[in-house]
């Protein structure tokens, strides 16, 4: 049986939304987003118009996954901070709470190093967030079964026409 | 491991294609891609060889409409199908919510067959499932082929469980959207039972 759901709420969504949204002013990046290890986008920030962000999700996952395969082969638990360092634009991704990941994509307009400090802010006011919304999934899952249990049948086949 | 999201109001569902090399994972998801309306898909994703083998996996996002005001959203993946991509296919197994399983028809891969379904178990309880309790399918592909195996001696081999099967030749198109639907479905009434 697949562990449970993630599930977000307007209240905890908006919350991340303004520590992402801050982080993206503060550590002057171009966009910041929010994703799960299983590659699901749950949040965005900045300058995302023209950018994938669906593939950007999966991609910085597979990333992660790879990563973390390499980390546990010597012996490490996982890396937390990979960064990759382009022509124009930077990819800072870092794991908040071993369960989400933070991207941070920034130009020569901000630094690693600002980067960097901003982020270990950020994180933990995102992991603190985060643990939170886990814990009112866990007491109340009841909006959750309320919808689920209304799905039909038809519903799903409507899918497909 | 699906992700429901109330503020934006989406389901968001993790799909894997799962079987032995070559037995056509990528074209069932090629062949998804080709014939999806762009307005309900994303880009498709290879991270694959030089030759055109899946070295990490494909990635295909759909989007299938709503249900009670909820966008459904379902994530296709393929896996690596050569043996040595092991470390690869755990990877990506992580958090799935239903498997496809492609089996290649051909009588000379019946063992290759055998061995990437046992191979599926073991990742899966190496990653705390059970496939017995996760919503799968499973696909004879390249039914159009000359030398295949028998479709009872395959469901006899592969699908001792009696889960939905469908034969299926993914390079022209025919069971790849019968299988994507059987799995979509079971995978929402996976979620509707409350995991």
């Amino acid at each position: 049986m697949p562990t449970s759901s993630l599930v977000m709420f307007e209240e905890e969504f908006k919350q991340i939304t303004a520590v992402i949204d801050r982080l993206l002013k503060e550590a002057n990046a171009k966009v910041v987003f929010l994703v799960d290890k299983d590659g699901q986008l749950i949040a965005a920030s900045g300058e995302t118009g023209d950018m994938d962000t669906t593939s950007l999700a999966s991609l910085t996952a597979g990333n992660i996954a790879a990563t973390g395969g390499l980390a546990k082969l010597i012996g490490e638990k996982e890396f937390s901070i990979l960064f990759h360092e382009g022509e124009k634009d930077n990819l800072h991704i870092s794991i908040v709470g071993q369960r989400v990941i933070l991207v941070v994509i920034f130009d020569q307009r901000s630094s690693l190093g600002l980067v960097r400090l901003r982020v270990k802010k950020a994180n933990d006011e995102l992991n603190a967030i985060l643990q939170k919304l886990l814990q009112r999934v866990e007491k109340k899952p009841a909006a959750q079964e309320n919808l689920l249990a209304e799905i039909t049948d038809s519903d799903i086949d409507k899918l497909f026409h | 491991m699906s992700f429901i999201n109330y503020s934006s109001r989406e389901i968001n569902c993790k799909i894997v294609y799962y079987g032995p090399g070559l037995c056509g994972k990528t074209t069932n998801l090629s062949f998804i891609f080709k014939k999806t309306n762009p307005e309900h898909r994303g880009k498709m994703i290879s991270l694959a060889t030089e030759t055109e083998r899946t070295l990490f996996f494909d990635f295909l996002p759909l989007s299938l409409g709503d249900i009670k005001g909820f966008k459904t959203r379902f994530h296709l993946y393929t896996v690596p199908g050569q043996i040595f991509y092991d470390a690869s296919r755990k990877l990506i197994l992580k958090g799935v919510d239903g498997i496809v399983f492609v089996a290649d028809s051909q009588i000379e891969r019946m063992d290759a067959n055998i061995e990437s379904f046992e191979n599926m178990k073991v990742n899966l309880n190496e990653q705390g499932y059970d496939l017995a309790a996760i919503p799968y399918v499973i696909q004879y592909n390249k039914r159009d082929l000359a030398n295949v195996a028998p479709v009872a001696e395959l469901k006899k081999v592969l699908n001792g469980n009696g889960v939905p099967d469908f034969e299926a030749v993914a390079a022209a198109g025919s069971g790849v959207f019968e299988t994507l639907k059987a799995i979509v479905k079971l995978v929402l009434i996976e979620l509707k039972k409350g995991t």
